[in-house]
């Protein structure tokens, strides 16, 4: 094992309080339960991370292993850290492609690596569809600087990335630039298709109505993914209005009562690409539209 | 002139155009995209349009056929190709329009009944096609049908000309939807 890696394993580990010592090491799972067994947690701190740091040797622990466990304490310690959130911008019209977790990381780390010669880049899964992501950074001359490590936390289903503070600004346009290209990155057929609408066969008459939509939806909706929501529901109760003077309806005084349920995996996606779509008219409905704004997606309607 | 007439314009050399009218525009985009991919001897341009009448802003070429796609699924769809049928000269409809509809395979969710539109495409006369353009298999056998449609009603396939293809198809349908 490296001396470097020994080193950083050891500094690690010391970092780790007694209380959260077994909690971490068996989230790590390097160490397998029954090595931890034969280790004396009662001993002075000191002693206990020169035998853990041996069991490592014997066991050969890569800088993989050591910067996976780096990350399993930083989870454990994140409120710690100072976080900065970053949102991808995506085209307005853009589908939303189908995450691919593996495909994302070999792909981040292949680009990372193509960039900078000297970077150590590790992955390790979170709940809710999220992603740590490691990143020590070196020079063109130098190895990365294990203890300086930029995070960064990727939910796989929204824009937003949370990075830790990285002390090397300069580096920061360039960590964002690498989400910007992986995830605008589009899958070949869909590329294609893209340069199919292009294709100056194709006239469309009503372009301009078409920007118009366009633009009404996004002022409306905005360029961003909508908050995810799954029901609708309204209620209607009016009393009956006719321009003839009595009718059957004409009489009844109670109310006529109606119930309208919108349900979708993704309600307010849904709505905005209706108008696009050439589903509706844009406009919409401010019924529909004034969910995100009120908060509300059960709405009573009445006669004034 | 808002009203679209068949002979109002010179045609282009060897150029085939179909205007494409309908209320979803990806499905049309993705029917002109297929058509374009055919192999055809004449030079193909697909015009697509929501409704009629078309934006007298736009230079066009003179168009060979108009198809009307509906929307099986939306009453809307529906509505939007009626009102625009009142800006097609009646000339079109001697075998230069012809009515598409799609989404007849997912029955559930069809609000414009089988009836409807096979009763409009009678009225005015025209061929009635039944494709789920969502379906890539069978939206590039329609998109083949289309071109070889077009190019008849170009006048590219000598000896053949667009009514003499309306009475073909007219032919094979020996019940009116009434009969039914």
């Amino acid at each position: 094992m490296d001396e470097t890696v020994a080193e950083f394993i050891k500094r690690t580990i010391l970092k780790i309080p007694m209380t959260e010592m077994m909690t971490i090491l068996k989230a790590w799972d390097f160490l397998p339960e029954n090595q931890l067994q034969t280790v004396n947690f009662r001993q002075r701190k000191e002693s206990l991370v020169q035998d853990l740091v041996l069991l490592c040797e014997s066991k050969r622990a890569s800088l993989r292993d050591a910067a996976l466990l780096d990350i399993i304490y930083t989870q454990f310690h994140q409120h710690q850290k100072v976080w900065d959130v970053f949102q991808m911008s995506k085209e307005p019209g853009e589908d939303v492609d189908l995450f691919d977790m593996e495909r994302f990381k070999s792909s981040f780390e292949k680009i990372l690596r193509r960039a900078l010669k000297n970077v150590t880049v590790s992955f390790r899964d979170a709940e809710e569809n999220a992603v740590w992501i490691r990143i020590a950074w070196g020079t063109q001359y130098r190895k990365p600087n294990q203890y300086k490590p930029v995070y960064v936390v990727y939910y796989s289903q929204t824009p937003y990335a949370f990075t830790s503070f990285c002390h090397l600004k300069s580096n920061t346009p360039l960590l964002s630039q690498k989400f910007e290209t992986h995830n605008s990155t589009m899958p070949l057929q869909e590329t294609l298709e893209l340069d199919m609408h292009m294709d100056s066969r194709i006239i469309h008459e009503n372009r301009i109505e078409k920007e118009r939509v366009q633009r009404v939806t996004q002022e409306t909706f905005g360029d961003y993914p909508q908050p995810r929501l799954e029901f609708a529901q309204y209620k209607l109760e009016t009393k009956f209005k006719s321009d003839f003077h009595g009718g059957i309806l004409a009489e009844r005084k109670e109310p006529l009562r109606c119930l309208i349920k919108f349900s979708s995996p993704h309600l307010l996606e849904a709505l905005k690409s209706l108008a696009p779509a050439g589903i509706a008219d844009a406009p919409l409905s401010p019924l529909l539209t004034c969910i995100p704004n009120k908060g509300m997606n059960y709405f009573k309607i009445r006669d004034k | 002139m808002s009203v679209l007439r068949p002979l109002d314009k010179q045609p282009g050399l060897n150029t085939a155009t179909i205007l494409l009218v309908g209320t979803e525009d990806a499905l049309l985009q993705q029917l002109a995209d297929s058509m374009l991919k055919e192999d055809c001897a004449s030079e193909l341009r697909v015009h697509l349009a929501r409704s009629l009448p078309l934006p007298s802003s736009v230079d066009r070429p003179r168009i060979d056929l108009i198809v009307f796609v509906v929307n099986l699924h939306s009453k809307y769809s529906l509505r939007n190709v009626e009102e625009s049928l009142h800006y097609v000269d009646a000339t079109f409809f001697l075998g230069k329009a012809a009515f598409l509809a799609t989404g007849a395979g997912r029955e559930s969710h069809c609000s414009v009944h089988r009836n409807t539109i096979m009763k409009l495409a009678h009225t005015y006369r025209s061929p009635l096609f039944f494709c789920d353009l969502e379906i890539e298999g069978f939206r590039a056998t329609m998109a083949q049908r289309l071109v070889r449609m077009l190019q008849i009603c170009a006048g590219h396939v000598p000896g053949v000309s667009a009514l003499n293809l309306l009475s073909l198809l007219r032919s094979s349908e020996t019940l009116a939807p009434e009969d039914l």
